[in-house]
């Protein structure tokens, strides 16, 4: 009995969060435009997709800005942990309070604040402004993933390989990096999500002609939803999964 | 007559406003096993990490086979260490950690692989080349750790407590093996640790340090027989240190009793400190020693029985192998050779000014 409840209860915690997904990836491949008779099987919508020019130059957009941010970020993050953790406990916590900030700031906030600063600068809104405030707002998340990885570490391994004859860099890549690297790792996944995941900071700071899947969807909403849309939808959600998935399997293996 | 090998030189090292070296000198001989002893934060291991080029003096110097490393890094020196907690680099295969050093320093394989090989004998771990770090036992990790630094072939191994996370049984087998290891190896080994028990095994010379000084430096039977001050006799061992007056030459008064022993040149009724290891003091039948008491306190700790005995308004720690149950009456009686006088430290700034002298 309890056995039965407890199935049911995961049960309907799962369903919540996997019907609308699932529902989603099904009307991709209704060959109506019905959101609720299913008229037949068809592979229309992912045509008429992929024959948008708007929409994969939106697909490429969010991809290239996702990556090159969260490399970018994850570099500067781990350079700002290693500087960090060096500092005397002040400073540190200083630093940390300077670091969760943002975290906690409204995405509006930043997004408006950022596109004011462009402007005066005199930087126009383009490509580059967008993929800069990716940047922004993903250190802060990398920094919160590597930091305690970092504290974990005991100093001695890195004191011992010094001590064996190694150059300080050699030290730090050959001993501190590969512990390093599920911080590394899972800072760099939740950089690139976030980045994705990102419509209000891209929607603030975009120049004209720039689209992400996010704006672009935002866009084509006022105007109605077309299926196109589910399966652009679709084909988000299957990129991010195998992204997610090979990177922990990588991981994983080099736990092992 | 042994050769130097390494100098510091009037090294004073503070962090923030605690001043953990105070104008240490020390000189290291070649192919000695010297043990820094003391409670913790005596300065013993940022002595070590001064040694490694790990920590920089705030003044002095370090002097190594005659040259002035004190501002060489780490690598740069022909030193290594085995820490605290062995440090051995997880990620790594057994083989690899071993290996790390050698290949930095850019050997051939072919001399990597023998020399792995043969660190891993001398420290009794053949065939372990593959394994992982975390399928090791404390016990062997500890090995892994000596033969990681070994195999680059140091003048010097400076051991920060390598035994301390290890149980009692192994570490008595560690410690022997530590000290086959330096005469195989015939270097010099400095050695950092609280445990009294460890630095007298092993060692050949003893730095007993108390507050960033010297307390006292010598063999471990100096160092146990003839503590120089109340400090080294407590830490050493179990003592009973009671106040005496020295009567005269070869007479010290204790607890109102005239005891003979062999210190000379105190002066006349002069007030010092007498130390008694408690497997000195021997107990008799009542009358049959030099002064009768009570026994309080009995405890069988396995070796010997240690009692208490309240004799003389003091009460005093025996061993030994025989028992007097408690609320016997004894005596005690101690041999002249095993009484040792120590001088009253007036107070704390010209006791250390007698002991930098």
């Amino acid at each position: 009995m309890r056995k039965g409840l407890k199935g049911i209860y995961i049960g309907l915690v799962l369903l919540f969060l996997y019907l609308p997904i699932g529902t989603l990836m099904v009307l991709s491949f209704n060959e109506g435009r019905s959101m609720a008779a299913w008229t037949g099987f068809s592979l229309h919508w992912y045509e008429e997709m992929f024959k948008s020019r708007m929409i994969v130059d939106a697909l490429y957009n969010t991809f290239m800005i996702a990556i090159t941010a969260a490399v970018v970020a994850t570099i500067i993050g781990l350079l700002a942990c290693i500087g960090i953790q060096a500092m005397s406990n002040r400073s540190k916590n200083i630093m940390l309070g300077l670091n969760n900030i943002p975290l906690l700031n409204a995405d509006i906030v930043i997004g408006i604040s950022l596109m004011l600063t462009f402007l005066m600068f005199g930087i126009s809104l383009k490509y580059e402004t967008v993929l800069f405030s990716h940047i922004t707002f993903c250190i802060p998340y990398v920094i919160l993933s590597i930091l305690p990885k970092y504290r974990q570490l005991s100093s001695s391994t890195y004191e011992a390989a010094l001590d064996l004859g190694a150059s300080k860099p050699y030290a730090f890549f050959k001993v501190m990096l590969p512990d390093l690297m599920p911080g590394v790792v899972s800072g760099f996944l939740l950089a690139f999500t976030m980045s994705v995941d990102d419509f209000v900071v891209t929607h603030f700071t975009r120049g004209a002609g720039i689209n992400t899947i996010s704006t672009l969807i935002y866009s084509q909403v006022k105007v109605g939803v077309r299926p196109t849309l589910y399966a652009l939808s679709t084909v988000i959600f299957v990129l991010v999964l195998i992204i997610l998935v090979t990177a922990n399997i990588i991981s994983n293996r080099k736990n092992r | 007559m042994a050769k130097e090998l390494i100098r510091l030189e009037n090294i004073s090292k503070a962090f923030g406003d605690n001043l953990v070296l105070d104008n240490f000198n020390l000189t290291v001989n070649e192919n000695e096993f010297i043990t820094l002893l003391g409670p913790s934060g005596c300065g013993k291991t940022t002595t070590l990490r001064i040694v490694g080029g790990f920590e920089t003096p705030d003044s002095g110097k370090v002097i190594f086979e005659g040259r002035d490393i004190t501002q060489v890094p780490p690598n740069k020196r022909h030193i290594n260490t085995v820490f605290q907690k062995y440090a051995l680099f997880p990620h790594m295969s057994i083989e690899e950690n071993i290996a790390f050093g050698l290949k930095v320093s850019k050997k051939s394989d072919a001399y990597i692989k023998d020399k792995v090989k043969y660190a891993l004998k001398l420290v009794n771990l053949e065939g372990y080349e593959k394994r992982k770090i975390d399928s090791l036992s404390g016990g062997q990790q500890q090995r892994i750790a000596m033969a990681r630094a070994i195999v680059n072939e140091p003048k010097v191994l400076l051991l920060d407590e390598p035994l301390g996370a290890l149980d009692l049984k192994l570490r008595q087998e560690m410690q022997y093996e530590l000290i086959r290891l330096k005469n195989e190896l015939g270097i010099t080994f400095i050695y950092v640790t609280h445990d009294q028990e460890e630095a007298l095994t092993m060692s050949d010379k003893v730095v007993v340090m108390n507050d960033g000084r010297i307390q006292q430096m010598g063999s471990p039977e100096e160092i146990y027989n003839e503590p120089e001050n109340a400090f080294v006799a407590d830490f050493i061992g179990d003592s009973n240190i009671v106040d005496g007056i020295m009567v005269q030459d070869r007479v010290v008064k204790i607890c109102g009793t005239i005891f003979d022993c062999v210190d000379e040149g105190f002066g006349k009724n002069k007030p010092v400190d007498v130390v008694i290891r408690p497997e000195d003091i021997i107990l008799s039948k009542p009358g049959k020693g030099i002064m009768d008491g009570e026994v309080i306190h009995n405890v069988f700790i396995g070796v010997h029985y240690e009692m208490e005995v309240l004799a003389g308004g003091f009460e005093w720690l025996v061993q030994s192998t025989k028992s007097f149950p408690v609320g016997s009456k004894v005596s005690m009686r101690v041999d002249p050779d095993n009484i040792q006088i120590m001088h009253k430290p007036k107070s704390h700034d010209e006791e250390a000014i007698a002991l930098d002298v």
